[in-house]
């Protein structure tokens, strides 16, 4: 019975995040931290601190990640389908709404025009969105090369009418990454070994003197 | 089978989209155009929407698509697979491998993708600044220059950088669609 208050103490609380949250990731991390950490204290600070350090790193939305972790540290497995369900339900039924007279709304002209202006404004969106990450981006040349790869084929492919998925670019990223930290790891290896055998043969030479 | 393959789309898509919100955007815009699902106008409209409702923007879009693909349960499956990926590995570290984010082979991988998610995004917007302004979707197409759009979007952009200089806070992306739809119903219903 407790654990049934729980779960819907969970679903509630999660539930109120998604319904309020406009903006989406960032703008959540404010409300999540004052309803969960401040208020209801089922996290500490230090921990959902960590919580979003995870939640940066793994694939998926922050709010989703955030919730599918607290609604664990709660209530177990069935906490976080209880928690998840609940962020997500809100945007569900306000988009599937929307999606129902959507078309017909798009249809009236001086929607149309509307959305023509809007168009430019939600280009400007993703530039500056864009830009803000590119500047919380070291600076390093492994970092430089990549986005002015991914920028050039981009862009390229795609006035090109060449089908490339962002999935490859992404994937690709990532192996490179882990390709050239293996090679450094392989290589620093290497030059320990040599060293290591150098030092050893330096002290039987040393013994024979 | 169109419900599976939403379904699988978005579940691919849930399991790379690293970097949140806007990270979405370019691998949606990808898989959706590449299926024949919406078109790069039905998407850039439906971003404008999305901005203005609450919850994760890529939830907003799964539910989008699913539906105008599959009705009630399409748009249940696409949600499903966007969040799955996420979910399951969430509650992989929260219950089992704590560190998995410290390993160094992880770290390195996750290094790697990091530009590479941000060249994306930067790169859509040039696409999409293009295909808004020039009309430029293909160089097998026609260029017309709109000097309409460009007025709008210069408009957003000095409003998001006179407001930050005067409060020192971002602008709400609300208000950046609200006068840009304004705008738009000036420029392209009245003039």
């Amino acid at each position: 019975m407790k654990k049934l208050k729980t779960l819907f103490a969970l679903f509630f609380a999660m539930f109120k995040i998604g319904l309020f949250t406009f903006g989406g990731g960032y703008a959540m991390i404010a409300i999540i931290e004052r309803e969960l950490v401040e208020r209801k204290k089922w996290i500490e600070h230090e921990e959902f601190l960590d919580v979003i350090a995870i939640a940066e790193s793994t694939p998926g939305p922050l709010a989703i990640n955030a919730a599918t972790y607290i609604g664990y540290k709660i209530g177990g497995v069935l906490g976080s389908v209880f928690a998840t369900l609940g962020v997500v339900l809100p945007s569900f039924t306000i988009i599937y709404l929307i999606s129902l007279v959507f078309d017909k709304f798009l249809s009236l002209v001086w929607v149309q025009y509307a959305f023509r202006g809007i168009q430019a404004c939600v280009a400007f969106l993703i530039l500056s969105a864009g830009f803000k990450m590119l500047k919380k981006l070291k600076k390093n040349i492994f970092n430089v090369v990549f986005i002015t790869l991914t920028i050039g084929c981009l862009v390229g492919f795609s006035l090109f009418a060449i089908d490339f998925s962002s999935i490859f670019y992404i994937l690709i990223g990532g192996v490179v990454g882990l390709t050239v930290y293996l090679i450094g790891y392989i290589k620093s290896k290497k030059s320990k070994t040599v060293i290591d055998t150098r030092q050893e043969s330096e002290k039987a030479n040393g013994g024979e003197e | 089978m169109p419900l599976l393959e939403l379904f699988l789309t978005f579940l691919k898509i849930g399991a790379v989209s690293f970097g949140g919100g806007y990270a979405m955007i370019p691998l949606v815009t990808d898989e959706v155009i590449a299926h024949g699902w919406l078109t790069a106008e039905e998407i850039l409209n439906f971003i404008a929407v999305s901005e203005s409702t609450p919850g994760p923007i890529a939830i907003n879009m799964a539910t989008f698509v699913g539906a105008s693909q599959g009705g009630i349960l399409g748009a249940m499956l696409a949600t499903l697979g966007v969040v799955l990926p996420s979910f399951v590995i969430i509650l992989i570290i929260a219950s089992v491998i704590k560190g998995l984010l410290k390993f160094a082979g992880v770290k390195a991988f996750l290094n790697g993708l990091r530009p590479v998610v941000v060249g994306l995004i930067v790169g859509t917007a040039i696409t999409m600044f293009l295909s808004v302004i020039l009309s430029l979707n293909t160089v097998y197409e026609q260029v017309t220059f709109d000097w309409k759009a460009l007025v709008i979007f210069f408009v957003a952009a000095i409003t998001h950088f006179v407001y930050k200089k005067i409060t020192n806070k971002n602008v709400s992306p609300i208000l950046l669609i609200i006068i840009s739809a304004l705008l738009g119903m000036l420029f392209y219903g009245v003039l």
